[in-house]
């Protein structure tokens, strides 16, 4: 979901900017705390893990196929402020480097992506973790639905810029059924894989999934 | 594969001359103008500045905005970079605009006969107006990172107080994406060596896997980084480097990009009132 130079309003681009780089002051902030100095490195490989799995190709039926967004699989993950800094990170690098994605509308993709698909699919995630049993199979399960879920609420975000600030002709609630209807879709796609691939770690590395870790039982003391 | 793929074109393309071997690198064109030469947080602010103007041109100013693409391409041309390879990585924002290209076909409100088709006039204006703001900013940014190297491009953001944290996120990204790409490529190989072949829905488990066993394998590898930084002495912040004075003279340079097409903007505005 790259949104080119020129879309959006300059106002538009501006409320975006602010909001996503608020976002990703608090997403700092809370970064710090969680994982102290080895922000950097572990947040980096994240990115490097999320720009890499983006160009995973997934066939899904005559010829076309898929690839990941992978907001809310990398909050499960690492958490979701490390998350949040991660897909920020690819989405300027992308922008940058790659001119992929319009340099005034950084600030408005880093909202959709980084900020509404992280924060919603983790969200969904803990909510979900909370109804199903506290075990190790719940995770992928609630995972995968905060993927679900994730991707048609980015479209959504995607929506309300439109709304807000679009130089474009379609109306808003054509935008609206035709931007969620797809990415419906797109998020059942999203929701399987995120499900997979955190039931792929968590069989063989349960201790680095974050949303698991969250949940671990503390240690008894019995007597012998 | 998009991104992929477009590296690894850019990478045949360009062998001939390049330094360095992260990603970032290989989009750099090893050249020595004066634009090559400038601050890098200068040229952000500039690139930034002149798609600001770009925006904010309305788009039945169709005069300014050839005034923009001839003025691009001399600056493209002072840079050296060839048209092709401008071109060619400007390929990127067709599956994006492509939203813009559908808006005179699906609209409403009054027609217009353009050759075979009849087309909605709103949007096509709207439309055309999309393809030719993103296609400036597309080659805008690709002037930056082709005169820019990544490194450069990273300290320039840090200058224009980027946090440094983001900064060091992103630092790494660059120096281990090939080494995260190449694990990819492996296990592809070791996949199809073993006989599979990605064909629909049923093979969604072992590429998971995969991706599963890739998060696994940079995960420990940003650990072994981290402690081996530690173990070098790393306390969160890492070692700055001296800056260098920027004079007004060297402002105005980078500055010029902007202010030739402020220029234009203004001579669109008088020349539409008279």
């Amino acid at each position: 979901m790259h949104i080119p130079d020129g879309f959006l309003d300059v106002q538009t681009s501006v409320i975006f900017t602010g909001l996503s780089a608020a976002g990703v002051a608090v997403a700092l902030k809370g970064a710090r705390s969680q994982l102290d100095e080895k922000t950097a490195p572990l947040a980096g490989l994240t990115a490097v893990f999320i720009f890499a799995v983006q160009m995973l190709n997934f066939p899904v039926a005559a010829g076309t196929s898929g690839h990941l967004l992978g907001g809310a699989l990398a909050a499960v993950l690492v958490g979701p402020w490390a998350a949040t800094l991660a897909l920020t990170i690819v989405l300027l690098v992308q922008a940058f480097l790659f001119a992929d994605g319009g340099l005034t509308a950084l600030g408005a993709s880093t909202f959709n992506m980084s900020i509404v698909g992280v924060w919603v699919g983790y969200g969904a995630f803990l909510l979900v973790r909370k109804i199903l049993p506290k075990n190790k199979a719940s995770i992928p399960i609630a995972a995968a639905i905060g993927g679900f879920v994730s991707v048609p609420m980015a479209a959504f975000s995607f929506t309300l810029q439109y709304a807000m600030g679009a130089t474009a002709t379609f109306s808003t609630s054509t935008v609206l059924g035709a931007m969620v209807g797809t990415h419906v879709l797109i998020g059942i796609g999203e929701g399987l894989i995120t499900g997979l691939t955190v039931s792929a770690v968590i069989a063989s590395r349960s201790d680095l999934v974050y949303g698991w870790k969250n949940n671990n039982q503390s240690l008894e003391i019995r007597n012998a | 594969m998009r991104v992929s793929q477009k590296i690894r074109r850019i990478k045949t393309q360009e062998n001939k001359h390049h330094h360095g071997h992260d990603v970032g690198e290989r989009l750099y064109l090893h050249r020595h103008t004066f634009i090559h030469a400038l601050p890098s947080h200068l040229k952000i602010v500039a690139a930034l500045c002149f798609i600001l103007v770009v925006v904010s041109t309305p788009v039945t100013q169709w005069g300014a905005f050839l005034a923009y693409f001839l003025w691009l391409l001399i600056v493209v041309k002072v840079a050296q970079i060839p048209f092709l390879t401008l071109f060619k990585r400007a390929l990127i924002e067709i599956p994006f605009i492509f939203f813009a290209i559908l808006m005179p076909f699906f609209g409403s409100g009054e027609k217009v006969q353009v050759g075979p088709l009849d087309l909605y006039r709103e949007g096509l204006i709207a439309g055309s107006g999309i393809v030719v703001k993103g296609t400036l900013g597309v080659m805008t940014a690709i002037i930056l990172s082709t005169t820019t190297t990544a490194r450069e491009i990273l300290r320039g953001l840090e200058r224009l107080r980027l946090p440094v944290l983001m900064v060091q996120i992103a630092s790494f990204m660059l120096r281990y994406i090939n080494v995260v790409n190449d694990e990819m490529e492996r296990m592809k190989v070791a996949r199809e060596s073993r006989g599979f072949e990605a064909t629909g829905m049923k093979s969604w488990k072992v590429l998971a896997t995969a991706a599963g066993a890739l998060f696994i394998r940079s995960y420990e590898r940003g650990e072994r980084v981290h402690l081996s930084m530690l173990s070098r002495g790393y306390e969160g912040a890492l070692p700055q480097e001296q800056q260098s004075k920027i004079n007004a003279s060297i402002w105005f340079t980078a500055m010029i990009y902007p202010l030739v097409a402020a220029i234009i903007f203004v001579a669109q505005l008088l020349i539409g009132r008279m």
